[in-house]
């Protein structure tokens, strides 16, 4: 549904956004996670045809968005960062407008806008000026906005900014059911949103897709080197000696004491064991009691915030940039090869 | 490019932008005429050499928030995502600007369905003088729509209009002191009001129809080309 290949914006001397590449089948909710300034905005702002990419190509369902903008921009149904209202006009009377302005096709006008209005609640203040709305209803009418003409792909720039949490809680629950017919793309750094309604998470920091996944193998992923809490009533040292004796731990970390007398550890085991059973043995010959044993798994802000570490960021854009420089050197061996002396040509052919 | 069209037109009436061209067009309007009933005059042309002072002052304020207000409350964003081309939009404005124009010149025929009944004006004058003001106020309108893609600040675009259309106005004056005979045809060629002065005397040449139209064309086309390159920068 939708395509997208190589992506770069810069602004000036400025990467905002570098090479990015994704694809969003039909009916699947993405979920498009960073922080402040990651080139989220602009991402969504290429993909809808706002912005034009430095490099790459935007393809939604079969337009490339700057060959055919308008069969493109037919299938898109987007919510800016800041909904796109004028302030002179009222609801009722802007979601006309907007029904024009994109050519919408549908039986019924007056019906159609209707059941929109419905969808995000707004039908009791549409024949009130925008300029008068709270910023909840305002981000209500931006949905509603988006939703007119029932667009295939839906691009939502943070829709749940400014409601309360009722409201956030009705949005997402629209958003999901909306993701049997339609393909959405939402931005957020709530990262609960995330979690209750998207199928794939993509985190982008400093420009570069960190992480492209579900939220499941993300945790997964990341959590390869297993860390236990440890909760037990021993003297201090002691337990600690013990601990860093047991053959497969890597290390033990004291944590301080949390009860009277009772101590707790962070234990890492050795890549790939399993140490659960080994504490349990030490603990019941040395009669210590046990109160407390967990796997810390890692959870999506433990994630979000592992990755958007600027490092990682990093990295990834150097080995872009290496990339680039290889695909240039390989060109220019390419036409060498064509262009270049005999002699070289010869000694292929053998 | 017609929901833009019918936007920007119904918007000058929701705010006093434009009652407050409409008052300016009209009070001028009715000064030319009562000036013409007692000096007991038929020359229709009169109220129409008036109304170089509307467009100086009247343009600049039709104008001046047709693009940049867009831009500032980044409104621009629905209309560019939207399956409308460029110079659609760009029409679309151009055009409801236009209309506006058009229905404070509909003052004019009051005007002068009042003077020609106690007084024969020349009806071909009054067209070519209708057609003349319709071209020159598209050309200024087509400038201050150019200028407005280009802030986001109302106030800047139309004290910038102003500027513009002033020069203009005074091109004649700068002409007549050019001191190298080349420079004297290039701004007499340039000069908007000599060839509307043309129309105003019932001439109906060609060339200055054309010198018009291809002002809004290019200005208009410039627009489009402002846009087009704020989506690359």
């Amino acid at each position: 549904m939708i395509e997208i290949q190589g992506l770069t914006k810069r602004y000036g001397s400025k990467l905002a956004v570098d090479r990015i590449s994704f694809s969003v089948g039909k009916g699947e909710i993405v979920g498009f996670l960073g922080p402040n300034g990651a080139g989220k905005s602009t991402t969504m702002n290429i993909i809808t045809g706002y912005l034009s990419a430095t490099e790459g190509r935007v393809v939604i369902d079969g337009h490339e968005i700057l060959e055919e903008p308008t069969e493109a921009k037919k299938c898109i149904g987007y919510l800016p960062e800041q909904p796109p209202l004028y302030q002179d006009m009222t609801v009722w009377e802007y979601l006309n407008f907007i029904y024009e302005l994109k050519k919408a096709k549908t039986a019924s006008r007056t019906k159609h806008l209707e059941t929109v209005c419905g969808m995000v609640k707004i039908g009791h203040v549409k024949d009130r000026l925008i300029s008068n709305l709270s910023k909840g209803y305002k981000q209500r009418v931006g949905i509603a906005q988006a939703l007119i003409g029932n667009p295939e792909v839906l691009i939502l720039d943070e829709p749940t900014v400014g409601l309360d949490p009722n409201q956030i809680i009705e949005i997402r629950s629209l958003i999901k059911s909306l993701s049997r017919s339609h393909t959405v793309i939402l931005s957020t750094h709530i990262l609960s949103e995330v979690q209750s309604v998207c199928d794939r998470v993509i985190i982008i920091n400093q420009g570069v897709i960190v992480a492209d996944d579900t939220e499941r193998n993300l945790s997964e992923k990341l959590s390869k080197d297993k860390r236990y809490t440890l909760r037990v009533k021993a003297p201090q040292t002691d337990a600690l000696t013990a601990l860093s004796r047991l053959e497969r731990v890597d290390s033990v970390r004291p944590h301080g004491q949390k009860e009277e007398g009772v101590y707790e550890f962070l234990l890492q085991p050795k890549e790939n064991q399993d140490i659960r059973e080994d504490v349990f043995e030490l603990l019941r010959e040395r009669d210590w009691p046990m109160l407390e044993f967990k796997h810390n798994a890692m959870n999506l802000e433990d994630i979000f915030i592992r990755l958007t570490d600027p490092a990682v960021a990093q990295s990834i854009s150097k080995a872009n940039r290496k990339e680039e420089e290889q695909s240039a050197s390989k060109e220019k061996r390419k036409s060498r090869r064509f262009f270049g002396p005999k002699e070289e040509k010869e000694e292929e052919s053998k | 490019m017609t929901a833009i069209f019918k936007r920007e037109f119904s918007a000058y009436f929701k705010n006093p932008i434009g009652w407050v061209f409409l008052a300016i067009f009209w009070l001028f309007c009715g000064w030319g005429l009562f000036i013409l009933v007692s000096a007991g005059y038929n020359m229709i042309s009169y109220v129409f050499s008036n109304m170089i002072i509307v467009l100086l002052i009247g343009i600049p304020v039709l104008t001046m928030r047709l693009m940049s207000e867009e831009i500032r409350m980044k409104t621009d964003q629905a209309l560019l995502t939207a399956p409308v081309s460029l110079s659609g939009i760009v029409w679309g404005k151009f055009l409801a600007a236009l209309a506006l124009f058009g229905v404070g010149m509909a003052m004019t025929v009051v005007d002068f369905i009042i003077l020609s009944s106690f007084a024969s004006p020349q009806v071909s004058i009054f067209v070519g003088n209708l057609i003349g003001l319709a071209l020159m106020g598209g050309a200024f309108i087509a400038i201050g729509l150019f200028i407005s893609t280009m802030t986001q600040s109302q106030l800047a675009a139309a004290i910038l209009s102003f500027a513009v259309i002033l020069f203009f106005y005074m091109l004649d004056g700068f002409a007549s002191y050019a001191p190298w005979g080349w420079a004297v045809d290039l701004l007499t060629s340039i000069s908007f009001f000599s060839r509307y002065n043309e129309f105003t005397n019932g001439i109906l040449d060609y060339g200055n129809i054309i010198f018009f139209a291809s002002v809004i064309f290019i200005f208009n086309f410039l627009s489009v080309r402002v846009l087009e390159r704020r989506r690359w920068s």
